[in-house]
C-alpha cells in the first residue's frame, strides 16, 4: 500500500447550472410571473426540464442577444419576472447597451444569468471566455452583480433575485465546484461570507476561486501563517465593511477571481485606496487573452490555484 | 465640420415667451368622427406650438423628427390607446414606447396634452435636474414605459411587453414608434423576427417614415426599400398611411389587432419638420434650434394651418 495525499473523503464537484434550474423551476411553480428568456441556449443553460414543465413560459428568441435582453425588459414591463439566460460571453458583450439601458438605467426587475462564465469554455478560446464581465458590469450603475460560490449559493442567489425588484446579474459556474457554503446558509446581497478566521493575511475570493482560496489557506497554515478567507459573492454592491475590517486586522489582502483582475480586484482596490490604503495582490487573469487549454489548466496557468494564491499571500506576509 | 448653423444659440429659458399649453385631453367618448378628427388636429397644432417653444428655450432638441411624429402621438394618446393618467398601474393598460427617443419633446408635450404631465413641467425641459431629459426615462416619468434614446431598443422591449400580454391572454395592445433611419439598427430585425414568428397580434409597430436621418436621406445612407415587402416577409400585417392624416391614423389603429393574427406594421408616411415651410423635408432640421425669427414664423404658420 502506498501513501496517498488524497483526502479521506473524495470531494465531489458540482455544475452550478443544476442548482440554478432546480431553483428556477421551484420559483416558477409558486409564481406564474416567472419566465425564462434564451438565445437558443436551452441546452447550455440546462433549461430542458423547465421547458418541459412550462413550455409556454420559455421565450426563445434565437441567436439574437440584443433582442433577448430587450424582450426581457419588455416582459418585465408586462408584469413578468424574466430570467434571461445565455452564455455569459455573449450575454454581456453582445447586449451590453441593452444591459445598460433596458435593464439598469430603466431599473426593470429582470435577472440576467451569465452561464459558463470565466474560462469555462477553456479550449474554445477567448471568444467564448467571459473574463471581462465583472469589470464591465460593475461599472454600470444600478445593477447588482453576483458571483455565487457553489450550488447552495447559486440557488440562494436565484431565489433572492426573483424578489429583488431591480436588475440583477448572476454568474452561474459550469466548471465543477465543491460544496463550500455551510448548511443553512442564506445569501445576503452585498455581504461577504467569512469562511475561515485568520489574522495574518486575508484572501478575498469570488465564485470558482473560493475553493482554491480555502486550499491556499491550508498551505499557508502549514507554513505557520493564518489566512482569513472571505467569499465575496456580490461584486456590486461590495461589502466594504468586511474589507475595512480585513485591512485593519491583517497585513493585506489577496483578491482571487476567474476573471480579469479589474473585476473583483479592481473593485477592492478602488474601495480601499481612498478609505484605508492597504497592501494588495491580485490573482486572476492579467491584461491578456488566455492561451488554448482546458479550464483547470488555464486556472493553474494564471496562478488561480492554491499555490498561486499562497505565493501572492507570501508577498504580503514577507513585506510585513 | 462645424458650421454656424450647428451652433446652439444661447437662450435664457425664462426669456422665451410661451403660452401655457391648453390641455384638451382625450377625445370625448361621444364625439363623432368629424369632431374627433377636429380635436386631434387642434391638439397636434397646440403640441407643435409648445414643442418649438421648448426647443428654442432649451437651445436643444430634435424638432424635425418631433414634427414628423406628433400627429401619430396625439392620435394614439388622445383617442386610439386605452390608457389614461389614472391607469398607469393597471396591468391591462395599452403600452406605448417611443423608440426614437430623441423626439422626447414631442412625447412630453403630448403627455401633457393628455394629462399625464403638468403643463408647467414642460418649462423644465432639459434644465438641470429636470425629469424631462433629452431622451425619455422610465425612472423619471411614470407614463414613460421604457427608457429610450440609443436607437434599436424600443422595438425589442415592445415585443417583450406584447409577449407578456399574450402569455396573460390579455386584450391590451403595445404600440411602438420607430424612426425609419432607426431601422438600420439590426436589433429591430431580430425583434421583428420574434414578433412575426410568435404572431404577436397585439403589437403595432409604427414606422415614422420621414425618409430623412440625421445626416442625409435614408435612401442615400443605407436604403430600407422595399420596406413594406421586408416587413411583410418578416410576418407582419403591413399598412401604409399618411402619418399626418388623423382620421386615417384612427382607422389604422382601430384595426389592431389585425384579423390575420399577425402583428401590425404601420408605415406612416410623414415629413420631417411638417408642416413648417422652411423645415419640412429639410435634412438641416434634424436637431437645429430655431432662431427667434424662425420661431415667430413657425408659430405664424401653425396659426394659419
Amino acid at each position: 500500500m502506498t501513501a496517498t495525499t488524497a483526502p479521506a473523503t473524495p470531494v465531489s464537484l458540482h455544475d452550478c447550472r443544476d442548482a440554478w434550474v432546480t431553483a428556477l423551476i421551484e420559483l416558477a411553480e409558486a409564481d406564474d410571473r416567472i419566465v425564462a428568456v434564451v438565445n437558443d441556449s436551452v441546452g447550455s443553460s440546462k433549461l430542458a426540464p423547465f421547458q418541459e414543465r412550462f413550455p409556454e413560459r420559455l421565450v426563445n428568441v434565437g441567436i439574437a442577444e440584443q433582442d433577448m435582453v430587450g424582450v426581457g425588459a419588455g416582459l418585465a414591463n408586462g408584469g413578468k419576472v424574466p430570467f434571461v439566460s445565455a452564455a455569459a460571453c455573449f450575454l454581456t458583450a453582445r447586449a451590453m447597451e441593452q444591459i445598460k439601458v433596458d435593464a439598469a438605467y430603466s431599473q426593470h426587475h429582470m435577472v440576467l444569468i451569465g452561464q459558463s462564465p470565466g474560462m469555462a469554455y477553456g479550449e474554445l478560446g477567448p471568444t467564448h471566455h467571459s473574463i471581462e464581465d465583472l469589470a464591465w458590469l460593475r461599472s454600470i450603475p444600478g445593477l447588482t452583480v453576483i458571483v455565487p460560490t457553489d450550488p447552495t449559493e447559486t440557488a440562494q442567489a436565484v431565489r433572492w433575485a426573483a424578489g429583488a425588484g431591480s436588475p440583477v446579474f448572476i454568474r452561474v459556474s459550469r466548471m465543477g465546484v465543491p460544496d463550500v457554503m455551510p448548511e443553512g446558509y442564506r445569501f445576503e446581497p452585498g455581504r461577504a461570507v467569512q469562511l475561515r478566521e485568520g489574522n495574518d493575511v486575508t484572501v478575498v475570493a469570488t465564485g470558482t476561486a473560493v475553493a482554491r482560496a480555502l486550499a491556499a489557506a491550508n498551505l499557508l497554515e502549514a507554513q505557520g501563517a493564518s489566512a482569513r478567507v472571505l467569499a465575496m459573492p456580490t461584486i456590486k454592491p461590495l461589502d466594504g465593511e468586511s474589507l475595512l475590517a480585513a485591512a485593519e486586522e491583517t497585513a493585506g489582502i489577496v483578491t482571487v477571481e476567474e476573471a480579469l483582475t479589474s473585476g473583483l480586484g479592481g473593485a477592492v482596490a478602488e474601495y480601499l485606496s481612498t478609505r484605508r490604503p492597504t497592501l494588495l495582490r491580485f490573482v486572476g487573469v492579467p491584461d491578456t487573452f488566455a492561451p488554448t487549454g482546458p479550464v483547470e489548466w488555464l486556472l493553474d496557468h494564471f496562478s488561480i490555484s492554491a499555490e498561486g494564491i499562497t505565493s501572492a499571500a507570501r508577498e504580503i506576509l514577507d513585506r510585513r | 465640420m462645424t458650421t454656424t448653423e450647428d451652433l446652439v444659440p444661447h437662450v435664457d429659458a425664462q426669456a422665451v415667451p410661451h403660452d401655457t399649453l391648453t390641455v384638451l385631453g382625450r377625445v370625448p367618448a361621444d364625439a363623432t368622427r368629424e369632431q374627433a378628427v377636429a380635436h386631434l388636429v387642434e391638439a397636434a397644432r397646440l403640441v407643435r406650438r409648445r414643442d418649438i417653444e421648448m426647443v428654442r428655450a432649451a437651445g436643444l432638441g430634435h424638432i424635425g423628427g418631433e414634427f414628423s411624429v406628433i400627429d401619430v402621438l396625439v392620435t394614439l394618446y388622445l383617442q386610439a390607446m386605452n390608457v389614461s393618467p389614472g391607469q398607469l398601474d393597471d396591468p391591462e393598460r395599452d403600452r406605448f414606447i417611443l423608440s426614437k427617443g430623441h423626439a422626447a419633446a414631442a412625447l412630453y408635450t403630448t403627455l401633457a396634452m393628455a394629462g399625464f404631465l403638468e403643463p408647467s413641467q414642460l418649462e423644465t425641459f432639459m434644465q438641470p435636474q429636470s425629469q424631462l431629459n433629452g431622451h425619455p426615462a422610465r425612472t423619471k416619468i411614470a407614463a414613460v414605459e421604457a427608457s429610450t434614446g440609443p436607437l434599436g431598443h424600443g422595438l425589442p422591449i415592445a415585443v417583450g411587453t406584447a409577449f407578456a400580454g399574450k402569455l396573460d391572454g390579455s386584450a391590451r395592445r403595445t404600440f411602438v414608434v420607430v424612426g425609419d433611419g432607426e431601422l438600420q439598427e439590426g436589433s429591430n430585425w431580430e425583434a421583428l423576427m420574434t414578433a412575426g414568428n410568435h404572431r404577436l397580434s397585439h403589437l403595432c409597430v409604427v414606422v415614422d417614415r420621414n425618409r430623412l436621418q440625421q445626416g442625409a436621406r435614408v435612401a442615400d445612407t443605407n436604403d430600407l426599400e422595399p420596406l413594406a415587402d421586408k416587413l411583410a416577409a418578416f410576418g407582419l400585417e403591413v399598412v401604409e398611411v399618411d402619418g399626418h392624416d388623423h382620421g386615417a391614423l384612427l382607422d389604422v389603429f382601430a384595426n389592431v389587432p389585425a384579423a390575420s393574427g399577425k402583428p401590425t406594421a404601420v408605415i406612416a408616411h410623414t415629413m420631417k419638420g411638417h408642416p413648417i415651410s422652411f423645415m419640412s423635408d429639410n435634412v438641416a432640421w434634424h436637431h437645429k434650434v430655431p432662431s427667434a425669427d424662425q420661431v415667430a414664423q413657425a408659430l405664424s404658420e401653425l396659426e394659419q394651418s
